[in-house]
């Protein structure tokens, strides 16, 4: 009942004023960002990183975290109107939800939607609360090595067993590794890398790569490809559920909260996983199986809209207790935590308890918030896919560009978010995922750190790593997981960034 | 050349790739021996660039052979001169800001051939867009937020 205590102390300063500011403006933005198409929620926190510096931080990381809820609710609108997912996670869902829009159900379809994401969303973030501090009191007993590996198994699950290609995503990770070393040496003050350029002692800004990967790179894909936006359905049937589709719905959603949040908890990552898993056990168990592919079936968009949501609370749970980024989201997060000087880990919930518990509660919040902006509101959304592409990327790039600017405002800063920006339109246009190298970058040099503690305190034995039962385990599973995708067919679908 | 129609290609990006992977690896392996390389215990700042350098060179090698194989690649057609066109927006806007011409002017600039670039005609239209966007963003985040946005001698009249 410890956790319940902190939680209600939570409560009560996320419930203030200023706090409740914080929280709707992120649920606003997550929720725009995730209707338009080509900006998801790791650039938007990247892009809002410096403009929030001189900002509450407990505040700043509300918004944050309502960011990421938001555009995980506003994107299911995209899906089901103009199947044109707005973010990966939301691509089983547009499977039956454009469906059901074309046969006059986008109602029903959007509700379910926004009602399981609630449902989904309150109840994985019960499961913040209740696991975060369980895994604290098991991670305080964690070495260096043991941190090593799980982020060898991090480095793993992210790049090579969910992509498409073991061998793509791989390449992107070491990339990744490869622009973490830039800099100054944090243990010998050495500097690597660098070539002799002052601008590079500060190593490469994980918002610039995120940015210059995700925004710009998209903004380059899209103007290459000249594609025509696809046709926008009506708004047709009521927003309300019928009986018959609540009765439908219920199980859907709780099912994919068990699929998502666990999957999300992992350092596995990707909400792609778990709402493809529930799209498919949903399609399997229906009883309507005639509905499937032709008029779409509500369980098709309630199993897949909860199992993202609950996914994204899942990746908070390694995020806040180990401080294990598992998405490109997460990274950015946890870029977010270190820039107001807070490490993620056992420690945080020690040094910053109320920092997290308000962080939770927070997130019921903007639950609340979320489904009462998504529900009646929805309309409003749907007015903003309006806005004519050319201006919709000119926007994002001068949203892009002002970031850079605000931060460091130097030509070495744009010069390089312009190259990571073609960069990333080259992997896109190649099949090559982006996400492992955002978290190869971030994570790379704290691993990097982990082990060389590991090594100092074993005086250069290199058998310490495996000399903790811990370690052997998540060493062992991380060799699972990279021979799997070799073994098994686990590409049937596409994982993508976020 | 024919970029209208979606075309089944050999993709020679691997290759491309593979080269590229070598080549960063070593990189990685000569910057090395520019760093000092006296520790107590355990490993120095050269063990961890030699690890991802010697990872690099595989996933290089594994590149190469499956260029090699020659795996076929659907690529869709692509519109190389918008691409470019809005590189050079970008690179403009960098140039600006740069040389000092200040924030409005540069954001304008970019605003105004990104819209280019993805087929918009009406460029005044899109400048006056542009100007009032850029003005508004100049004055919230330099004025409400307090950050240090590069000033020009239009954004000096703001005071």
């Amino acid at each position: 009942m410890e956790s319940f205590h902190a939680l209600m102390q939570g409560f009560s300063v996320a419930l203030t004023f200023h706090k409740l500011m914080y929280a709707s403006l992120g649920v606003l933005l997550g929720t725009a960002v995730g209707v338009l198409p080509g900006i998801g929620p790791a650039v938007t926190v990247a892009l809002l990183l410096p403009v929030t510096f001189k900002l509450d931080p407990s505040g700043s990381l509300i918004m944050f975290a309502g960011i990421y809820y938001g555009a995980m609710y506003g994107g299911s609108t995209t899906s089901i109107l103009i199947n044109t997912p707005g973010e990966s996670a939301s691509m089983a869902t547009s499977l039956e939800g454009s469906k059901m829009a074309k046969s006059g159900r986008a109602g029903p379809a959007l509700a379910t939607a926004a009602i399981g994401s609630f449902v989904a969303g309150t109840l994985a973030t019960f499961g913040i609360a209740f696991l975060a501090p369980w895994m604290v009191k098991f991670a305080v007993q964690f070495g260096p090595e043991d941190y090593f590996a799980l982020m060898v198994l991090a480095f793993v699950t992210v790049s090579a067993t969910f992509g498409n290609s073991p061998l793509k995503g791989m390449i992107s990770l070491f990339l990744g590794l490869a622009l973490g070393l830039i800099g100054i040496d944090k243990l010998t003050g050495q500097s690597r890398l660098t070539f002799g350029l002052p601008e590079l002692l500060d190593g490469v800004e994980v918002t610039t790569l995120a940015v210059g990967l995700f925004a710009i790179g998209e903004a380059l894909y899209v103007v290459s490809q000249r594609q025509e936006q696809g046709e926008m359905m009506k708004l047709s049937g009521s927003l309300w559920m019928s009986k018959l589709d609540w009765q439908r719905s219920w199980k859907p959603w709780i099912r994919g909260t068990l699929f998502g949040f666990p999957i999300g908890a992992l350092p596995a990552g990707g909400a792609e996983i778990p709402t493809f898993l529930s799209y498919s056990t949903e399609k399997r168990l229906s009883r309507h199986p005639e509905e499937w592919g032709t008029v779409g079936a509500i369980e098709g968009v309630a199993g897949p809209e909860a199992a993202n949501n609950a996914s994204v609370a899942g990746t908070l749970v390694p995020l806040l207790s180990l401080g294990l980024p598992t998405s490109a989201t997460a990274a950015i997060l946890l870029a977010g935590f270190q820039q107001f000087g807070l490490n993620p880990g056992p420690l945080l919930f020690a040094e910053n308890a109320q920092i997290v518990w308000t962080l939770i509660a927070s997130l019921f919040i903007a639950n609340v918030m979320l489904v009462i902006l998504n529900l009646p509101l929805v309309g409003l959304w749907v007015q903003l896919l309006k806005i004519p592409t050319p201006w919709l990327y000119s926007g994002i790039l001068m949203f892009a560009a002002m970031g850079s600017i605000a931060t460091k405002g130097s030509v070495a800063e744009l010069l390089m978010l312009i190259t990571f920006g073609i960069m990333g339109f080259l992997m896109r246009r190649h099949d090559y995922p982006v996400a492992p190298m955002v978290v190869g970058l971030i994570l790379g040099p704290m691993a990097e750190s982990q082990l060389r503690r590991a090594l100092q305190i074993s005086l250069g034995d290199p058998l310490v790593l495996v000399q903790s039962p811990i370690a052997v385990v998540i060493l062992l599973v991380a060799a699972v997981a990279f021979i799997a995708p070799f073994v098994t067919n686990t590409r049937r679908f596409k994982a993508e960034e976020d | 050349m024919n970029d209208q129609q979606p075309r089944v290609r050999r993709d020679h990006s691997a290759a491309i790739v593979g080269f590229f992977l070598l080549f960063v690896a070593g990189v990685l392996f000569y910057d090395t021996y520019s760093v000092d390389r006296a520790v107590a215990y355990g490993v120095g700042p050269t063990a961890m660039p030699k690890v991802i350098s010697g990872g690099l060179a595989i996933l290089g090698v594994l590149s190469l052979l499956s260029a090699v194989k020659g795996e076929r690649f659907e690529i869709e057609s692509t519109d190389w001169r918008a691409v470019a066109i809005v590189v050079a927006g970008f690179l403009t806007l960098t140039v600006m800001i740069g040389s000092g011409a200040g924030f409005i002017p540069a954001m304008t600039v970019l605003f105004t051939v990104t819209s280019y670039a993805f087929g918009r005609r009406a460029l005044m239209a899109d400048a006056a867009i542009g100007v009032v966007l850029a003005t508004l963003i100049y004055l919230l985040f330099s004025k409400l937020l307090a950050l240090s946005l590069p000033q020009g001698p239009i954004e000096r009249l703001f005071g």
